[in-house]
């Protein structure tokens, strides 16, 4: 739309002013109707984040369900929720945040070392059967998850590793075909020479591909880095089906605990059930803030050229 | 070209060559490895446990040929009915929402003042995903107290839905819930409408090509590639709904629990919480085949949709 206006403007020379004019105004009300519409949409969708955020201030006793309904900002402000859902002592949240975090930095290293190291080969380097194999992760990238869920619990429950951590971060450092093909179509973005140049230098190959490709990789690194935060972060059904000992839960499924506890004990706690919601996706949002270029950059550089 | 010198490499390696093979191999060792441990040997073990009565307390599998397919076909009546749920959710969500996604992401592809500022409201619903989500939209949709019919109540509404309670609700309260996260979609078509060199707009405008022609000759032929993309993975997504429908179906207070049994529950709920690993095994390759079929299906009439433009590097 805005593109053409530019070239709008170009033209104008030769246009009459009464034409310009009436385009300018026609402009202008388009402008006014987007607007509009951002505006009024943006404002449903941040609706619920509001109610959330009132609900989780309420002070213990406080109705967390008003008629009408109450938004953020409201005169409550019990801040104390949030230390309140962190360190009380019948379930405190700051275990399962340690334990989240724990996995969130495995699984990030893991992901980063493979699947750079696999996308390298396939975006740089030239082998038999480089072909058959590249296919071979087009197809598993297709595969979906309900695949796996029960056979890979019979493999890890055969190697013992039911009620431990194993079986949530040590895939991660074997690569995972998406990441292995966002990866490989970053780097084969590079200049060829760059592999001569470094060799002419002598580099070699592993020297090549720490001091050369992965510097000039970092934004599809991040790419990674962030979905799979997270993917861990929020993956509910791995811990569920694996963990056991409620002291070993992430926050994903300490959240669903909490939530089951105090619905069993009968307490309308609401507010504190919002305020734990909360405090899981706060993580989250401040890392989309900080990496939002990144990844929108990254989404259409990397992932989606056919 | 590259397919004429890498069939010549195939005949003789020089020793260059040769190394830069075993170096190449040295570096896809991790996925290789990965691939034969998590991927064939699980796949062969469901293969087998799917013939077999495996549970989680009774261990040495046996053999019993098609039975739990029998069983999933005249006995499970969760079977046909929870492939009935996920495919009604399919239907109102798959291409629904990939309408409004590509709708919101020409609303704001706009070049006006502050865009970021509203990419980023829409964005942040699908940032914030999982349980917080689904926690949060239970209180939302309680059908006594909830935000939504209190305010449909003072809108008039007399008798507003149950949401998660009803049978009729429960499904449409799930598909609302992840409406609100539409926006994660809108972002990546808003990355594919950028990609879209503004010169042909330039030349449509010469030709005289008004704004419905230029979307339907123009953007909407240079999106169809990630239009495709996002319609595989929602296809492939669309069959794995769990923790809504894990959570939402405990949460139901009067009603039944049945009207979110999602297919991939059907699965945990015989595998895990009945312990009937085999049978589970046999239902997650039902389930298999049948994507697998919707994806070929999708797939194969992607040729005369789906425009490649020429010179472009293609994926496969």
């Amino acid at each position: 739309m805005a593109r053409v206006e530019t070239f709008g403007k170009g033209q104008a020379v030769v246009e009459k002013p009464a034409f310009r004019e009436r385009k300018s105004v026609r402009s202008a009300l388009h402008a006014a109707f987007v607007y509009g519409l951002l505006i009024g949409l943006g404002i449903v969708v941040l609706m619920p984040l509001s109610w959330m955020l009132t609900a989780a201030l309420r002070a213990p006793g406080e109705p967390v369900y008003t008629v009408p309904v109450s938004w953020f900002p409201t005169e409550s402000f019990y801040v104390q929720n949030f230390w309140t859902v962190l360190t009380n002592p019948a379930y405190p949240l700051w275990r399962p945040l340690l334990n989240t975090g724990m996995l969130v930095v495995l699984n990030i290293t893991g992901v980063v070392i493979s699947n750079t190291m696999v996308g390298y080969a396939f975006a740089r380097l030239n082998f038999p059967g480089k072909e058959l194999l590249f296919r071979i992760v087009i197809l598993t990238m297709l595969m979906p998850y309900v695949v796996l869920m029960i056979p890979q619990f019979l493999l890890y429950n055969t190697l013992g590793w039911y009620g431990t951590y194993l079986p949530l971060w040590v895939w991660s450092f074997f690569g995972s075909a998406f990441f292995i093909f966002i990866t490989r179509q970053y780097m084969r973005s590079f200049p060829r020479d760059l592999d001569d140049a470094a060799r002419i230098d002598g580099c070699s190959r592993l020297g090549t591909f720490w001091r050369i490709i992965v510097p000039l990789s970092k934004p599809v690194i991040t790419v990674m880095a962030v979905f799979t935060f997270h993917d861990v972060w929020n993956d509910f059904s791995g811990p569920l089906i694996y963990l056991n000992d409620p002291q070993k839960f992430t926050l994903a499924i300490a959240l669903n605990y909490f939530r089951i506890s105090r619905f069993s004990a009968g307490v309308n706690t609401t507010n504190l059930l919002m305020a734990a919601a909360l405090m899981s996706t706060i993580p989250m949002l401040i890392l989309y803030f900080f990496a939002q270029n990144y990844l929108i950059g990254g989404i259409a550089s990397v992932g989606l050229k056919g | 070209m590259a397919a004429a010198v890498h069939k010549s490499q195939r005949r003789r390696l020089t020793g260059m060559e040769r190394r830069e093979a075993i170096e190449a191999y040295l570096f896809l060792s991790p996925w290789i490895i990965g691939v034969l441990v998590f991927l064939v040997i699980p796949i062969g073990m469901a293969a087998y446990s799917a013939f077999t009565s495996w549970t989680i307390i009774n261990p040495p599998p046996r053999w019993i040929g098609l039975e739990n397919f029998r069983e999933m076909f005249t006995e499970d009546r969760y079977f046909g009915w929870s492939l009935g749920v996920t495919v009604r959710y399919m239907l109102m969500t798959l291409i629904p929402f990939l309408i409004i996604g590509l709708a919101l992401s020409l609303l704001l592809n706009q070049k006006l003042k502050g865009m970021d500022f509203f990419r980023t409201v829409f964005y942040v619903p699908s940032v914030v995903s999982g349980v917080a989500v689904t926690l949060l939209w239970i209180s939302l949709l309680d059908p006594d107290m909830g935000a939504i019919n209190t305010i449909l109540r003072s809108l008039g509404v007399e008798n507003p839905p149950h949401w998660i309670n009803s049978a009729q609700w429960a499904l449409p309260s799930v598909a609302l819930m992840s409406l609100w996260g539409v926006g994660g979609g809108a972002i990546i078509y808003l990355a594919g409408l950028q990609n879209i060199p503004n010169h042909l707009y330039e030349a449509a405008q010469i030709d005289g090509a008004n704004n419905w022609q230029r979307f339907w000759k123009i953007t909407i032929p240079l999106l169809s590639p990630t239009i495709f993309f996002t319609l595989i993975t929602g296809l492939i997504g669309s069959f794995q709904v769990f923790t809504p429908a894990y959570i939402m179906s405990g949460a139901g207070r009067w009603g039944s629990p049945k009207h979110l049994r999602f297919y991939l529950l059907h699965v945990y709920i015989k595998g895990f919480q009945q312990g009937r690993l085999g049978y589970a095994s046999a239902l997650a390759w039902v389930l298999t085949i049948i994507s697998a079929i919707a994806v070929i299906i999708v797939y194969n009439s992607s040729e005369r949709y789906v425009y490649y433009e020429e010179g472009r590097e293609g994926g496969a």
